[in-house]
């Protein structure tokens, strides 16, 4: 009680301790009813990870930045002959995409890292397997993760303007004329989604 | 009413008293326990909010396989939590409920036998203790022994100041004589009375004999199954007891308005009160350290309770 050596009434410290007890029994409990009640999850919450397969060019750059090395491609190329140009183009064509959920980290290094937008983060969660095996996901079901991914949240309306729309505005404006998109970074570093690309529907639809 | 009628009454109301109440204040404690750690306790079992949830342990429990170790003193094992429980059904007997002869059993000497019958816990304790063969038990057992004796003697102090005060031992005698002012005049007996209480039946702050974080779960560790419910059981009707023996020795038992008609319903109000008041305590404080726990014994409610002894009786001879 007074063996730390403050000068309060003898007790003090016994009554404050109930007293916090009774006040919390007051308030409504932070108990979320899970299986019975879907959560309420944050935005950008880390559940499982999408892939478009249309953005892939299999640049690899996901795999060898995966500090578990749980990304696993293979592919081939192909030669795709466009009419009017001297020689056939090649491509690269997914055959594999796999990410084994048992050895992911869910450090996001992947999404962060793809330059094409063709992995995305989804909250869903309910993914949980009895075989440990079955948690390496394969591309149809990493594509079949694109349906739960949210839209983008809305741009910040005090922030900085996109770097598509100050492009826009500068052109708008002709040549010569100082924005802040000439200073900003490059955009071939990361390039944002097009405002062109229709977004992925809501989780749940 | 014939005898045989009567006494049959008396009986079946006491068993469904003895089996309903400890099941009521285990729920409450569930559900306050929870509120106040900002959960929402039990809520499966029986649809809604889990008023079943007991219902469900003790299914489970006589599920539970009923093991007996090998080195045990077997007779002695398999008796310990009949000891345990078996004391608190005889208090059960002696506390009035209302007025006019609402009480199983009325003796002269009722508050006498219940503090008699109430020491039989340690016997249980070191029964189940010591045939374990298991150290923690051991451990547990004799902690166990150490705060019991201890906490007996504030416990039977505070009870011989309001049998002072009220000139009898016998329980309906001393509502009979209670009056309002007799909370301050024997509110510090009230307080040591309810502390060595708590402290006999073991209950957080006091539960050193159990310490489930120290020696698994002290002179129960080695009990499965009914046996081990047994001991739970015992637990939640020590609280009922309590309850009612500090409600009918110091709060009054049935006095309240309408006396005569609902002064079943007032004993009962104030012994739900008591129970809060003891789960409420479980939930807020830490557990004593035993040398903590003596020190408060020996060195605060032991001299209050002699002290209320001195003023009790200089009151008497003044009035």
């Amino acid at each position: 009680m007074s063996e730390n050596g403050d000068r309060i009434a003898p007790g003090k410290g016994l009554l404050d301790g109930l007293a916090v007890t009774f006040k919390t029994m007051t308030r409504r409990s932070t108990t979320q009813q899970y299986p019975d009640v879907e959560p309420d999850l944050p935005p950008r919450s880390r559940g499982v990870i999408a892939l478009l397969e249309e953005n892939c060019t299999v640049c690899m750059l996901c795999a060898r930045e995966c500090p578990d090395w749980c990304i696993y491609i293979d592919s081939h190329k192909e030669e795709v002959v466009v009419p009017g140009a001297a020689r056939a183009r090649q491509r690269n064509v997914l055959d594999r995409f796999d990410i084994d959920f048992s050895l992911c980290m869910y450090c996001g290094i992947c999404i962060e890292v793809c330059p094409f937008d063709a992995l995305h983060w989804t909250p869903e969660f309910e993914y949980a397997e009895t075989d440990v095996l079955s948690l390496l996901h394969d591309k149809d079901r990493l594509g079949e993760w694109m349906r739960t991914v949210p839209p983008p949240p809305a741009h910040d309306v005090l922030g900085e303007p996109s770097k598509e729309e100050a492009t826009a505005t500068r052109k708008a404006a002709g040549p010569g004329a100082a924005t802040a998109a000439k200073t900003a970074r490059p955009a071939n570093v990361r390039a944002t989604r097009p405002q062109s690309e229709p977004s992925p529907p809501e989780p749940g639809q | 009413m014939p005898l045989w009628l009567d006494l049959t009454i008396r009986v079946v109301a006491v068993m469904a008293g003895f089996l309903v109440l400890p099941l009521l204040v285990g729920q409450a404690e569930h559900k306050v326990m929870a509120h106040m750690q900002g959960r929402v306790g039990p809520m499966y079992a029986g649809a809604f909010h889990g008023w079943a949830q007991l219902v469900a342990d003790g299914v489970k429990f006589v599920q539970k396989e009923d093991i007996t170790p090998r080195d045990a003193d077997r007779a002695v094992f398999r008796l310990a939590p009949i000891v345990a429980l078996f004391p608190y059904l005889i208090v059960i007997l002696t506390i009035p409920l209302g007025p006019g002869g609402l009480v199983a059993q009325s003796l002269d000497i009722g508050l006498f036998l219940v503090l008699a019958v109430l020491g039989i816990g340690v016997v249980a304790v070191l029964m189940s203790a010591w045939s374990s063969a298991n150290k923690y038990s051991l451990l547990g057992g004799v902690r166990g022994a150490a705060q019991l004796l201890g906490y007996e003697l504030p416990l039977v102090l505070a009870a011989a100041s309001v049998a002072m005060a009220a000139g009898t031992l016998s329980l309906p005698g001393i509502v009979e004589a209670w009056q309002p002012w007799w909370l301050i005049w024997q509110g510090p007996a009230a307080l040591v009375f309810f502390i060595a209480g708590l402290a006999e039946i073991r209950r957080p702050p006091f539960d050193m004999p159990i310490a489930d974080s120290e020696l698994v779960f002290g002179y129960m560790t080695e009990y499965t199954g009914l046996r081990f419910a047994f001991f739970l059981l015992a637990e939640y009707v020590g609280i009922i007891v309590i309850a009612g023996l500090t409600t009918v020795l110091f709060l009054g038992g049935w006095h309240g308005p309408f006396a005569d008609q609902l002064g079943w319903l007032w004993t009962l109000l104030k012994i739900f009160a008591l129970s809060f008041v003891i789960i409420w305590l479980r939930v807020s404080y830490p557990r004593l350290r035993e040398d903590q726990l003596q020190r408060l014994c020996w060195l605060i409610l032991v001299p209050v309770a002699l002290a209320q002894l001195v003023l009790t009786a200089a009151v008497r001879t003044l009035l």
